[in-house]
């Protein structure tokens, strides 16, 4: 069969970026472009003048203490709240005044840190819904089940297990997805996601809740998904080792604000950031 | 087909089959004169509830917006049906056809009449959903009632009568024109059209239109929606769109009930389709299961039976339509009751699934 | 004048029973977060426990609308505890379902024991009207509804606010797990508000039936109906706003039947509810709590 997904061009292509800014996938636009973005709720800033650009195949990470506002910048990210400030750029696209459904068509697909899947659904069926914008056919044609509903649905079962089978959960397919283990309601929100064809890819805490040998294997899969699909990936996450070992550059964020950029090593050794982390040392006995 | 799971489509054609079967099983009955005088006159009128209930399963169990104004859809394809077949009655001499086009002339007015409902009522959810689709139930009802409408050899008359001073009389019907709704009486007079055949038809349409609609990639977006609204928009689905999609089709099925409806009776009052109606068939799909549409479609016909049958209680009847309408409601959703229930009945293939 | 007047004291009249049933529904909602359809109908059965109390022995007005108000609190709590709280982990379909079970079983229990045909209802009170209202028609009843809808509202919000039953009431309703965990009975409190709800309902019941004397096992239905309209109106949960509700939606009713289309009053009541909703989706004073991502 003719294949006519974008997302099957899996050249193994060898880890090209390595920092956040600025200087590498200079023939590419990057994934993400985020300037001076920022929101406030009633006078409190969330988020402040927050700059960042992810390159196009480039696996970066989130960090911060809780209540930073990670998910808030997600959240922007996908519009489910409108920024008061600044600009998000898709592959060098405007998303203002777009819907967290139309920027999802322009190529950002996420995931939560609490769980949202279609819960009285089958597996199988939540990947399809990840599918819907990838084979349209209209309502009407379902309904008097056209040659052309015959045909995309057929696409659609293919495609639904072949990216079920990245993760091995090709004989899940037919179980309700509320009552998979955690575990696997993690992947499968992937699954969901990796569905939409994105550009960009957040991830809202993948590794919560998994124990050490599911990191692991989650970790390789990150790393897989980025690689055979040729995509950008973002990620919050608390598990340090993680972050640490699969992204080329990390953003650390405190009280809404930016406090450090760089690789991984940069991060490691940064003052501001052990601080944010374990507080002033002098002040560690009173601090929360 | 394969990639069609085997099981789903299993039981889609398991009540297909239960609707074909309940047919012939009943007409054959019908034939025989076996059926009481009182029930036989029920044939029609169950059949436009199971297709009413199928249709507003589509929305509260398949969309998961709770409706209660869905009687208001019924009244519209009853009143637009009528007028069409009391003004086509020339046009077109064969009642069969003529009732079809009535039919199909209900759906589309229905139709409308949900899509410009539906627009701006689907911007809320839950609670408030419920007391606005309740609201707009009752607003068609009173909109039907100030309505006098004639036909003659001119065309069709109307009237819209707000200050509640107008009577046929002010239509000016050349000779030969009938009055075909007057106002709070409603339609009378109307010729008995409806078949039992044709309502056979109707329900196996809503059935095909509702379970193909919920198996194609509408009827996944519009359980994503009623499963998790972001996740929902997270993935690229327009959610008023589905929900939308969802309203409107329910809305054309009850309308051309509702003229099947009208077809079947010679006087026909707007105050039929009230608030009563709506929680009538709501009750249908909830007893049912939510989603499940050969439970709606049993559900329907034996509570449109119940009442009949309880002939035998007089008086009581209504009283025990209550009690049994409570009970079962108890004894299916309280854990220690459906346990206990459980142990007195013999086992029985699962419980209801969503989007069944 | 004088007639707009008129239509705006009939308004306020019928504003204030449907204030008095709001605040009901909307105390029940806001803790049992359930859409009780079956209010509507302790309405009637607390207008018929005064008119048997009245017209068959002979009791005098005060003792009947206590007694009424003592019937419809136990039926009230007997409801609850029968056939709400066995469902109070289900779904809300299947407690709407039930109560509108509760809701018919009631009119048609009233039905098999009072008869279809209506019965007149005499009014409880009746005093002379001092001078610019009397000219106005303002009735006896119509003043009475009006202070004791006012007393009502004032001494609910002293309640919640400021007894311990009231702020458990305010737990439970803002989060029922977490009032448990903080050692509140719950169902006693649910019961509670149950109890406060059928109570205002028997009042509302017989002034209803003093200010418009129609009394049938149906009357109750409508005037529900309405007054939830009221309660959502207002913003449902809040006192405050089930009050503004009631009091708009009764002048909104009036000035409607009056200057518009008395065929069409329902219809122009629920379009103002329908625009309200869609300008302010929490009601006028309701707070919109938007789902957290």
């Amino acid at each position: 069969m003719a294949n006519k997904f974008n997302f099957q061009r899996a050249r193994m292509v060898p880890v090209p970026s390595r920092a956040i800014v600025p200087d590498r996938d200079l023939e590419h636009t990057p994934a993400l472009e985020c300037i001076h973005l920022g929101i406030e709720f009633g006078g409190l800033k969330a988020v402040d003048d927050f700059n960042l650009t992810i390159g196009k195949t480039e696996i970066a990470g989130l960090i911060g203490p809780n209540g930073a506002g990670k998910t808030t910048v997600f959240n922007l990210l996908t519009k489910v709240y409108q920024p008061t400030h600044g600009t998000i750029l898709i592959n060098g696209q405007d998303t203002s005044g777009k819907s967290v459904a139309q920027v999802n068509r322009m190529g950002v697909a996420r995931t939560f840190q609490n769980i949202r899947l279609f819960d009285s659904m089958s597996v199988l069926d939540n990947v399809k819904v990840g599918l819907h914008n990838q084979e349209p056919y209209s309502a009407f044609e379902g309904v008097i089940r056209a040659p052309r509903f015959w045909a995309r649905e057929r696409e659609f079962e293919e495609r639904a297990h072949e990216l079920l089978d990245i993760f091995d959960m090709g004989g899940l397919a037919s179980e309700r997805a509320g009552s998979l283990p955690y575990g696997a309601q993690r992947r499968l929100e992937i699954v969901r996601a990796l569905a939409t064809n994105p550009r960009l890819l957040l991830l809202d805490e993948p590794a919560a809740g998994m124990n050490p040998s599911e990191t692991a294997e989650l970790m390789e899969n990150i790393v897989k998904i980025r690689d055979t699909f040729q995509i950008a990936i973002m990620l919050i996450e608390h598990d340090m080792s993680l972050v640490m070992n699969i992204c080329e550059g990390i953003c650390v964020l405190n009280f809404g604000r930016v406090i450090a950029k760089g690789t991984p090593e940069e991060i490691q050794s940064n003052e501001t950031v052990i601080e944010a982390y374990l507080g002033k040392q002098k002040e560690a006995g009173t601090d929360e | 087909m394969k990639f069609l799971n085997d099981k789903v489509t299993r039981r889609d054609f398991l009540t297909y089959g239960l609707v074909v079967a309940a047919f012939i099983v009943v007409s054959l009955l019908a034939s025989q004169g076996v059926i009481p005088r009182s029930l036989s006159g029920q044939l029609v009128p169950v059949t436009c509830y199971v297709v009413m209930a199928i249709s507003l399963n589509l929305v509260v169990g398949v969309a998961g917006d709770l409706s209660l104004g869905h009687a208001g859809f019924m009244s519209v394809g009853a009143f637009s049906g009528v007028v069409c077949a009391m003004s086509l009655s020339a046009a077109i001499p064969d009642d069969g056809i003529r009732l079809a086009v009535s039919m199909v002339v209900g759906a589309l007015f229905a139709a409308v009449a949900g899509f410009l409902i539906g627009i701006p009522v689907l911007r809320l959810r839950g609670d408030y959903l419920a007391i606005v689709t309740l609201a707009f139930g009752e607003i068609i009802k009173e909109v039907v009632n100030c309505l006098i409408v004639g036909t003659d050899a001119i065309g069709l008359h109307v009237i819209f009568n707000v200050a509640g001073d107008k009577t046929v009389d002010d239509l000016h019907l050349l000779e030969g024109g009938v009055a075909i709704i007057k106002g709070a009486q409603g339609a009378s007079g109307t010729e008995k059209i409806a078949t039992f055949a044709a309502g056979f038809v109707l329900v196996m349409i809503a059935l095909a239109v509702v379970l193909n609609l919920v198996r194609s990639r509408a009827g996944r977006a519009i359980m994503a929606v009623r499963d998790n609204r972001i996740a929902a928009e997270s993935v690229g689905l327009s959610i008023t769109k589905y929900r939308l999609i969802a309203f409107v089709v329910s809305a054309a099925l009850a309308g051309a009930a509702g003229a099947l409806y009208g077809a079947n009776f010679s006087q026909l009052s707007p105050a039929k389709f009230d608030f009563n109606t709506s929680i009538l068939v709501l009750v249908f799909v909830v007893l049912g299961g939510l989603g499940n549409m050969r439970g709606s479609i049993i559900a329907a016909v034996l509570l449109t039976i119940l009442p009949e049958a309880l002939r035998g209680f007089s008086d009581y009847r209504m009283l025990v339509y209550a009690i049994v309408l409570i009970l079962v409601m108890l004894f299916t959703n309280n854990p220690q009751l459906k346990l206990t229930l459980g142990k007195l009945l013999p086992k029985r293939e699962g419980a209801v699934a969503h989007g069944e | 004048m004088t007639v707009f007047l008129q239509y705006l004291a009939n308004g306020l009249s019928m504003g204030s029973v449907y204030a008095i049933i709001a605040l009901g529904y909307t105390m029940v909602y806001g803790i049992a977060k359930m859409l009780n359809f079956a209010h509507g109908d302790v309405i009637m059965v607390g207008a018929y426990v005064s008119f048997c109390a009245t017209s068959y022995l002979g009791l005098p007005a005060p003792v009947a609308v206590l007694i009424s108000i003592l019937a419809c609190t136990a039926l009230g709590v007997l409801i609850e505890g029968l056939a709400y709280k066995p469902l109070r982990q289900a779904g809300p379909l299947a407690v709407l379902i039930t109560a509108i079970g509760v809701s018919y079983l009631l009119q048609n229990a009233a039905q098999l024991i009072w008869g279809a045909t209506p019965k007149n209802f005499t009014a409880i009170v009746s005093f002379p009207v001092p001078e610019p209202l009397a000219s106005l028609n303002v009735s006896a009843v119509s003043i009475t509804t009006i202070i004791v809808c006012l007393v009502i509202m004032a001494a609910l919000m002293w309640f919640t606010g400021h007894t311990k039953m009231g702020k458990a009431m305010r737990a439970v309703s803002e989060d029922k797990d977490a009032a448990r965990l903080m050692g509140i009975n719950v169902n006693r409190t649910i019961s509670m508000t149950f109890a406060i709800g059928s109570a205002l309902a028997a009042l509302a019941g017989v002034l209803m039936c003093s200010y418009a004397p129609v009394l049938q096992p149906t009357t109750g239905a409508m005037p529900g109906i309405k007054a939830f309209t009221a309660a959502v109106f207002g913003g449902i949960g809040s006192i405050p706003g089930a009050f503004i509700g009631g009091i708009l939606l009764g002048i909104i009713e009036a000035m409607a039947q009056a200057y518009i289309s008395s065929s069409l009053a329902n219809s122009i009541v629920f379009a103002v509810l329908i625009v309200v909703l869609l300008v302010k989706p929490a009601g006028l004073l309701g707070k919109y709590v938007p789902e957290k991502v």
